[in-house]
């Protein structure tokens, strides 16, 4: 298996095939330009051979490059820096009028097996009589809004699929008013960056304004066409068919406009996609 | 190492004593290719399953039935985080080595010494009964034999497959077209996850291949030169 005929024999080279096609036939033996065609047969000195071979070696060598992933402190940043620029391209993918796909109320998961993921608890106790939504940052009529306010909005309805990060989807029926009325209810400057939630909870989060500009983005308040129940987040959530699942806050309180994001979301705070557009 | 080799050696007579034999078989650009797609795919599947393990089922969410119970160990990334972390990183990677190899392939021609065709056909019998039944070894021509064409080209349609699937799992709402033609987000997960298996297959043979075909074999894919080939 192995015949290393390494004879430091006087090299009578024929290294080179007539039919390469790199120029001179006679190549200078020193320095082996020796391209052959892929495949064909080559006869060279062992020397020369093993000195190709190392040469061709080195070239390989970039790949360790990715070594770096496995040194303990640079990882982290090099993965963060990944999974930035995967936000980045979900961001210049996201496409402003392309709906989500509506599904009819037969493709509906039934309501019981609509599941309920809190990192919390299921019920943070909201008293709905004194419930308001309070709006601040950049918009023109900052304060307290009441759930009649948003509900005298246009409501839409929709039949949307909910994906967990975890992997598993569901299509739920939601209802509610679009999140663009309300920011023109508010007087929201639009050309801000994003909006950030509150939640009776303590879970946070934001959208990009492009997002909460879509055209189904929902100020949600209904699910299966009733009142929100505690579990799904009464009395409004967030229904964000063009986002993964943890972007859906339940239980809002405060609402807000902004340029700039010193927290991100609650999960994401802890290393998951800042974006996660679907 | 059949007869023929050393009938190619004598056949060239005294000159070739002082000489090795060797091809250049594998250009730079695929070598490169090849060890990035080896590190990246194995970073793919190794986070792949850590994300499965955080919904390790096909079916509804309510009720739950788990279809394996993948271990921790053999995982990548942790958690479900740092799991996505990996995927959504090394996947472009991944990516970039495939189009760079795809591109190269079809530019170059290269493409004619991997790809499995009509003129392949014919040598598959052979080679299915030298492999499998002790048949005799068919003579080589090539550098790959018809099995072997066989092997990479389903492979580069797997890989292929890899990315539409997870493009249909990541981008379902923008990608909607590609997730519908896959049956809906709930089976491009699905296929994403057979995919990776069949892949897996293929990793499994090629390896075994490897191992079978001796150091110089394992060289060539390093430095290009494929010492002795059996051509």
């Amino acid at each position: 298996m192995e015949p290393e005929n390494t004879k430091p024999d006087a090299g009578e080279t024929n290294q080179a095939e007539p039919d390469r096609a790199t120029g001179p036939a006679e190549a200078p033996e020193t320095r082996p330009s020796v391209r052959p065609a892929r495949g064909r047969i080559t006869e060279l000195p062992e020397p020369q051979l093993a000195r190709l071979s190392r040469r061709e070696l080195l070239k390989v060598a970039p790949v360790l490059v990715l070594g770096a992933f496995a040194i303990p402190g640079v990882q982290d940043a090099l993965l963060k820096k990944g999974l930035g620029f995967s936000d980045w391209m979900s961001a210049r993918l996201f496409r402003r009028g392309h709906q989500a796909p509506t599904f009819s109320d037969s493709e509906l998961t039934p309501f019981e097996k609509f599941p309920i993921n809190d990192y919390d608890v299921d019920d943070p106790g909201v008293i709905f009589e004194n419930w308001t939504l309070t709006v601040s940052g950049l918009v023109q009529k900052p304060g307290d809004y009441k759930l009649q306010q948003i509900q005298a909005l246009p409501p839409v309805r929709q039949n949307t699929r909910h994906i967990c990060v975890e992997g598993w989807d569901v299509v739920g029926r939601f209802g509610g008013a679009l999140l663009s009325d309300f920011l023109n209810l508010i007087g929201a400057d639009t050309s801000a960056k994003f909006i950030t939630v509150a939640c009776a909870d303590d879970y946070y989060e934001s959208l990009d304004m492009a997002t909460a500009l879509h055209p189904q983005t929902l100020l949600c308040y209904e699910m299966y066409d009733r009142p929100l129940t505690r579990e799904h987040g009464a009395p409004l959530r967030l229904n964000v068919p063009t986002k993964i699942g943890y972007k859906q806050a339940k239980y809002l309180t405060d609402l807000k406009v902004t340029n700039v994001l010193d927290k991100v979301g609650y999960w994401e705070d802890q290393g998951y996609s800042s974006f996660y557009g679907l | 190492m059949s007869g023929t080799v050393f009938e190619i050696i004598r056949t060239k007579g005294d000159e070739a004593e002082s000489a090795g034999r060797a091809a250049y078989e594998h250009p730079l650009v695929v070598r490169l290719c090849h060890w990035l797609n080896a590190i990246s795919l194995f970073v793919m599947v190794g986070s792949g399953l850590q994300i499965f393990r955080a919904f390790p089922s096909f079916g509804a969410k309510i009720p739950q039935k788990d279809l394996l119970n993948w271990p921790r160990s053999l995982a990548l990334g942790g958690w479900l985080g740092g799991a996505l972390q990996w995927h959504l990183t090394f996947m472009w990677i991944y990516l970039a080595t495939g189009l760079v190899y795809l591109g190269y392939q079809l530019f170059s021609g290269n493409y004619r010494q991997v790809l499995f065709t009509a003129r392949d056909v014919p040598g598959v019998w052979p080679m299915v009964r030298h492999y499998f039944f002790f048949g005799p070894k068919p003579e080589q021509r090539e550098v790959y034999n018809p099995l072997q064409k066989h092997a990479y080209t389903v492979a580069i349609g797997l890989g292929v497959l890899s990315v539409l699937t997870g493009l249909a799992i990541w981008k379902p709402v923008q990608f909607s077209w590609l997730a519908w033609l896959m049956g809906g987000f709930h089976w491009a997960r699905l296929w994403h996850f057979l995919v990776m298996w069949a892949m897996l297959a293929f990793v499994f043979g090629h390896l075994v291949m490897v191992l079978l075909h001796g150091w110089n074999n394992f060289v060539s894919m390093l430095t290009g030169w494929k010492k002795d080939p059996e051509y």
